[in-house]
């Protein structure tokens, strides 16, 4: 899923500025509400933390809270279009892609976000979520034992460790375990070490951002 | 064998016991700084390295100050990280160099950009170092470039990469020691050497592998002028491993920079007793002027001459 982590309030105060009278908060019903910054529960706090600093100063507004399930499908946005366009400025609690499939739905209104868009991660603790893949277009995991050198190695080796990993920890930080020790644990249980020898050409970076902005089309169910 | 790229790698096919010493660029643009640190280092050794924006550290670029110091009569090694330029600017790099009459080059993947004064910078990583050698090699041996365009005049280099024995899990970095000389890597240089018993160790599994009979490996020295040095290079620096009984014995010496040059010392007597070991690679970070005392007194002075 996309992890996401609410920007501070500060941040976001900042950011709506005092041009406008209504207020919508657009939360997002799936990643960002299983990471804990972009859901129901968050967008309620949220509302409620930006009421009592507006009453405070004696501004004027009116803060409405609503959670939709995606914002990435017109079709889920849409259940709140007249709300949307009844708000002077909305505040969005999902990803960046949920924020930007919200100014193409509604092209005239001023949409911020709320979030930054962390990455693509799994849950690995309580309140705890871990980078697991870049989304490089073509995936290589079947000759990796399952752990991706791009998205878990700092430096995204393909042909094995640098030299500055220690105890299983990666050089730029104790808190992040050495991707290479890893696959080479996994590919060890697996007793296929001996595939470490193979040399792994260059990537093809085109699949990834580095092709430019990125676009699919299923020829099945695509309708032009 | 084809014809030697270089005069370094000439003086290791004529059998020689070969020393390497570092060169490491300033922050700015100052050429006499490089020509005054090259001056000190003509006659005493077979071959210069120049660090690529060492620690991730914006400095002079390593091609660069490697011509300025060439044009002293050293032999250059030039350093190419992985971290800073892409395929494309690697490569073009590489011919740049070459057409310089810079013939050595050094294949690294780099320190992170954490570890130096952008850690907001983008990495870039396009390669990593055995892909990095193995371009190299093709572009040099095979005259072709990544992409598979044919030069008609390739370039001239004679290939090295770096080996950690020191890092860990041993087996996996033993692994990727092979696979840079399967991709093409005809020299090694080490990472810093004091722990000399794991080191021995390293190369008996070196032989084991016949790595040594493929590719000319240079033991790393790091001569350390202070105790702090020592801990600092402990702590900070990835992939080291200093023993505390080193670390005791200089905190214990009435002249630590004299206690300094003796480790050294003693750790180049020990590394060229070892069988697979071709020479020495001397890197005096921020002690550069340490070079030809210690090379004297290690009896590796005068440096042997070739045709």
């Amino acid at each position: 899923m996309i992890v996401g982590q609410q920007k501070k309030a500060e941040e976001i105060i900042k950011m709506l500025g005092e041009d406008w009278d209504s207020l919508l908060i657009a939360g997002c019903g799936t990643c960002v509400t299983v990471s804990l910054a972009g859901g129901e529960r968050e967008v309620e706090a949220l509302a409620n933390l930006l009421k009592i600093y507006y009453g405070k100063k004696g501004k004027k507004v009116t803060i409405s809270t609503d959670t939709v399930t995606r914002q990435c499908d017109f079709e889920f946005i849409d259940d709140i279009g007249e709300k949307i366009e009844d708000h002077d400025v909305i505040l969005s609690l999902a990803c960046g892609v949920g924020v930007q499939h919200l100014v193409e739905r509604h092209p005239q209104k001023v949409v911020f976000p709320g979030l930054n868009t962390s990455f693509y991660g799994a849950t690995t603790g309580v309140g705890e979520w871990a980078e697991r893949c870049v989304g490089c277009g073509e995936c290589i995991l079947d000759r990796f034992g399952g752990v991706c050198p791009v998205a878990r190695c700092s430096k995204s080796l393909l042909n094995g460790p640098c030299g500055g990993a220690q105890d299983g920890k990666c050089e730029v930080d104790d808190d992040i375990d050495c991707g290479w020790e890893l696959i080479y644990n996994r590919l060890k249980d697996l007793n296929l070490l001996e595939s470490l020898l193979v040399f792994e050409d260059p990537k093809d970076w085109q699949h990834y951002r580095d092709g430019g902005p990125r676009k699919l089309i299923n020829k099945e169910y695509y309708n032009e | 064998m084809s014809e030697p790229m270089s005069l370094l790698q000439k003086k290791l096919e004529a059998g020689h016991f070969v020393v390497c010493s570092e060169l490491g660029p300033p922050i700015g643009a100052n050429v006499d700084f490089i020509k005054k640190k090259a001056r000190k280092l003509v006659g005493y050794v077979d071959g210069v390295n120049v660090t690529d924006n060492q620690t991730a550290i914006v400095r002079m670029s390593s091609i660069v100050a490697a011509h300025f110091a060439r044009e002293e009569g050293l032999e250059m090694i030039i350093q190419a990280t992985t971290r800073d330029r892409n395929r494309i600017g690697l490569q073009s790099d590489i011919l740049g160099a070459s057409s310089l009459g810079l013939n050595n080059v050094l294949c690294l993947t780099g320190d992170h950009q954490s570890f130096g004064m952008d850690p907001g910078s983008k990495n870039v990583f396009d390669l990593d170092s055995v892909q990095l050698i193995r371009a190299v090699h093709n572009m040099v041996h095979k005259g072709v470039l990544l992409n598979g365009k044919e030069m008609k005049v390739p370039p001239k280099m004679f290939i090295g990469a770096a080996a950690n024995p020191f890092g860990d899990p041993f087996e996996m970095q033993m692994m990727k020691v092979e696979k840079k000389i399967e991709a093409g890597a005809q020299f090694i240089q080490t990472q810093a050497i004091y722990n000399l018993d794991k080191f021995e160790y390293w190369m008996e599994e070196v032989r084991k592998r016949g790595i040594h009979e493929k590719a000319y490996i240079m033991a790393g020295i790091l001569p350390a002028k202070s105790v702090k040095a020592l801990r600092m290079m402990k702590t900070d620096v990835a992939g080291m491993d200093v023993p505390d009984s080193l670390i005791e014995r200089m905190e214990k010496c009435e002249d630590p920079e004299e206690e300094g040059v003796k480790v050294a010392i003693e750790i180049i007597e020990r590394v060229r007793k070892i069988e697979g070991i071709r020479g020495i690679h001397l890197m005096p970070v921020g002690w550069e002027k340490i070079t030809p005392e210690i090379i004297e007194r290690a009896g590796l002075y005068p440096r042997p001459e070739v045709e």
